[in-house]
């Protein structure tokens, strides 16, 4: 981060300066919170009753409880990543074919399936297949996230020196092997920052299914919340906060791990043993590689054309 | 086909609401995470804790759930938003977040060098980031704020759920009057979005070929 740079290691004055602005500035935030949370309570945001609900377990554990939306949710992501990452290394195979007649028809689905809404993929499998929701659902993150994956591959893929696909020809393999052996395992340990990243977009396009009628947990909520309004009290704001709790804890999660895992892949590579059995030093990196690992996005985050946002 | 040619007005609807929505969204949600950015990288904490909190909050929201707040919460709080102004405000808070995240990371990519240059040269904060940082990083800031743009258009399909008319809807009240004629209507749906985002993709492919050489 070039953001100690940007300005000096603060003196006396400056810290008592910034700590004055940081508080100004903290004080005027919790006033407008507590403007905030003021006007909610004078709607009655945090009396009792717009909390009793989730005390029931049947809210949580029913047939249609949140726990169950939650595990549609969670199944769904499940299968469309193992699916995606499937779909993602043959994409990337085929995009890299020797043969023109597989490579640019390829090219061209690639384009197609990763510039349309992954909504509108939903739609389209869910009224032409007539797959039932949660099934069209998966389906469509299959897709699209293959084809967001198998770019990113191909993009790992060119980044490597050339002379790796030169010397796996060279020594006889053909060009599907070195491809498979040489350079698919090295593009995915580049783009596996990316492909990770794009793996908790799936899931939060997870629930797109809300609009497309697939039981995943922001439709059981919208469905508890009906139930419950009738029997007195809104609850849509409570059911609100609680879903976004449990979004924000699995993906601040997923987040976290995926960071220490970049940080991890990103260090420098030791080598094996050497054949006597004694341990090698590491492998000694020019400085243009050691000024890379220090910033392991700057490289990577620009792949071309792939959305930095993604879904929804 | 058939089906989308006879129906032109209800796409040109859809897709003026696609266009509308993207637009709106940039003009107001840019800005925002421009600030955001800049309130990331500013030596004051505070401001770094909530930019930091905002962005972190809003990538990790669905979208999808952010909708559920403007139209189903906000109006059971007693504010009843239009539904168009409510996906205004819903996709402005979801993509800001991104904007900021394209921008910092493009104010990162500028040499270390130039921030320490300018920082001898006994320019401050706001000086360094004016006259140094911004200017460079506004080439490398461009490709990925256009990502986050292709990725808006796509996402304003969303609003198809909460009640706004746009690009896809036409897909599916067409194909539930022609049924026969689905795929061709969903194809040239599908065809319609790429209008839009083929072109930012090529654009974007384009300034990064030609000022990465300059680098």
């Amino acid at each position: 981060m070039s953001g100690s740079v940007l300005f000096d290691a603060p003196g006396p004055n400056a810290i008592r300066r910034s700590r004055l602005l940081s508080i100004v500035f903290a004080v005027v935030a919790v006033v407008a919170l507590g403007i905030a949370v003021y006007q909610l309570w004078l709607g009655g945001a945090f009396y009792q009753d717009r909390w009793d609900i989730f005390q029931d377990p049947a809210l949580w554990f029913g047939a249609r409880g949140l726990m169950v939306g939650l595990g549609t949710t969670l199944s769904i992501a499940g299968i469309a990543a193992v699916g995606a990452m499937i779909l993602g290394v043959v994409f990337a195979i085929l995009r890299n074919a020797y043969s023109p007649w597989v490579r640019v028809p390829t090219t061209v689905v690639l384009e197609f399936f990763r510039g349309m809404p992954v909504l509108l993929m939903m739609l389209f499998i869910l009224i032409v297949f007539s797959t039932g929701a949660y099934w069209a659902v998966v389906w469509a993150l299959v897709v699209y996230n293959g084809a967001i994956i198998g770019e990113a591959l191909r993009a790992g893929m060119k980044s490597l020196p050339k002379g790796q696909r030169e010397s796996g020809l060279a020594i006889g393999l053909t060009p599907l092997r070195t491809t498979l052996e040489i350079e698919l395992p090295q593009a995915l340990r580049i783009m596996m920052p990316i492909i990770l990243a794009q793996l908790i977009v799936l899931l939060k396009d997870t629930s797109l299914g809300y609009i497309v009628g697939s039981p995943e947990i922001i439709r059981i909520g919208r469905q508890l919340v009906d139930f419950y309004d009738r029997q007195g009290g809104p609850y849509a704001l409570s059911m609100f906060f609680v879903m976004l709790a449990i979004f924000l804890g699995i993906n601040l999660t997923l987040s976290a791990i995926v960071r220490q895992l970049t940080k991890r892949m990103s260090r420098p590579r030791r080598g094996g043993r050497n054949l006597d059995g004694t341990p090698t030093a590491a492998i000694p990196l020019s400085t243009r590689a050691l000024r890379e690992i220090k910033d392991p996005q700057a490289e990577t985050t620009r792949l071309p054309g792939s959305g930095l946002g993604g879904q929804g | 086909m058939q089906a989308l040619l006879e129906n032109w007005p209800l796409w040109l609807q859809g897709m003026g609401a696609t266009l509308l929505l993207t637009a709106v969204v940039t003009v107001i949600g840019l800005p925002i995470g421009i600030l955001l950015a800049g309130m990331r990288v500013s030596p004051v904490a505070a401001l770094r804790v909530v930019a930091a909190v905002w962005t972190e909050v809003a990538r990790n929201t669905p979208l999808t759930l952010v909708f559920f707040f403007t139209a189903f919460v906000l109006p059971k709080l007693g504010i009843v938003l239009d539904f168009t102004l409510g996906a205004i405000i819903a996709l402005t808070y979801y993509t800001s977040a991104f904007f900021a995240e394209a921008v910092r990371s493009g104010i990162n990519s500028v040499p270390i060098g130039q921030a320490e240059a300018s920082r001898s040269i006994g320019l401050g904060f706001g000086s360094t980031m004016q006259l140094v940082i911004l200017p460079q990083a506004f080439r490398s800031v461009l490709p990925p704020v256009i990502n986050v743009v292709i990725a808006l258009v796509k996402n304003t399909s969303v609003a198809m759920g909460f009640f706004v008319f746009v690009l896809v809807s036409v897909a599916q009240r067409l194909s539930n009057v022609y049924g026969d004629q689905s795929l061709q209507i969903f194809v040239g749906i599908a065809l319609s979005y790429l209008i839009l985002t083929v072109p930012l993709g090529q654009l974007v492919d384009h300034l990064e070929r030609k000022w990465s050489v300059q680098r």
